[in-house]
């Protein structure tokens, strides 16, 4: 772990606890949008440039915009009620033990051994080159070799957009059907 | 063992159970989704540290020998979560939009108290 690791990591978890706190939806949302600044930065620590600007434009941009656009439309005042809740906690606890244990025989962090690394992966970093011929390898196996995947998300985006479409449609025609 | 091994693992189980607390402790329908949001972040970033590589770097092809690349797959299978997570999140927030009109709050035990009281 390097210094630029533990204090990107730092600043991650006081703004998650600090959206946890809040009471201002404005104030949440904008910190959601650090919060996913901070992560994108991460994963270009971590050698993923292309999930890194993924998600400063997705998740940083577009999903803050959708949430601010939300709160415009709705209220920006959450009510009152008390932060901490026992019953919730016990079973965040409870959930985080779990998955702590589950860690313990996990590889460790950066093992060029690890069971990911010997599948598919040598086969798309060195036969890429040839098959596909673009420089990125992300690219190439994203529009290639898993170019049904993309089409299922491509097909995910559009029923979301649909679905969006259709209920924000019918608010539109209500303000006339009273008037 | 080294505990320093697992760092990325505790960092990132931290911030799932900040998400999951939100999603169950909040009443407010828009805060369930921005720790949703959270939580789903966290996942994007599981992945990611899984596919990291000691030395390496990021899998764009380099000239040189002896060039270690990080794994590419679990990256490309974020970048999918990543669009149909910010999909799921217009869909919910729309929801939210519709329920603050039939029902004039976003609180979800005001919701509730609503039906009940219907």
């Amino acid at each position: 772990m390097t210094y630029v690791d533990a204090f990107l990591l730092t600043l991650l978890v006081i703004t998650a606890v600090s959206v946890a706190g809040m009471r201002n939806l404005f104030a949440a949302a904008v910190f959601f949008g650090i919060y996913s600044l901070l992560s994108a930065a991460w994963m270009t620590v971590l050698d993923s440039p292309d999930v890194a600007y993924t998600e400063a434009a997705v998740g940083a941009g577009i999903s803050t915009v959708l949430m601010l656009a939300t709160l415009g439309l709705t209220s920006d005042r959450e009510k009152k009620d008390p932060i901490l809740k026992p019953l919730p906690l016990f079973i965040v606890l409870a959930t985080g033990m779990v998955l702590l244990y589950g860690t313990l025989d996990m590889p460790a962090f950066g093992d060029p051994m690890a069971p990911i690394h010997q599948h598919v992966a040598p086969h798309y970093l060195n036969d890429s080159p040839q098959e596909i011929g673009v420089p990125n390898i992300v690219t190439a196996v994203l529009a290639s070799y898993r170019g049904y995947d993309t089409m299922g998300e491509t097909t995910v985006v559009f029923t979301a957009a649909v679905g969006v479409l259709a209920m924000l449609i019918g608010r539109r025609q209500r303000p006339s059907e009273a008037s | 063992m080294n505990l320093l091994d697992h760092f990325n693992y505790y960092v990132v189980i931290t911030l799932m159970m900040v998400g999951f607390y939100i999603i169950m402790a909040r009443n407010n329908l828009v805060k369930k989704v921005i720790g949703l949001n959270i939580f789903q972040a966290a996942v994007i970033l599981m992945y990611v540290t899984m596919g990291r590589v000691h030395d390496g770097t990021a899998p764009i092809l380099a000239d040189g020998p002896d060039v270690v690349y990080s794994n590419p797959l679990p990256q490309v299978l974020m970048l999918t979560a990543i669009v149909v997570g910010v999909a799921t999140t217009a869909l919910g927030l729309a929801l939210v939009v519709r329920i603050q009109e039939n029902y004039g709050t976003i609180e979800e035990d005001e919701i509730r108290a609503l039906e009940d009281a219907s």
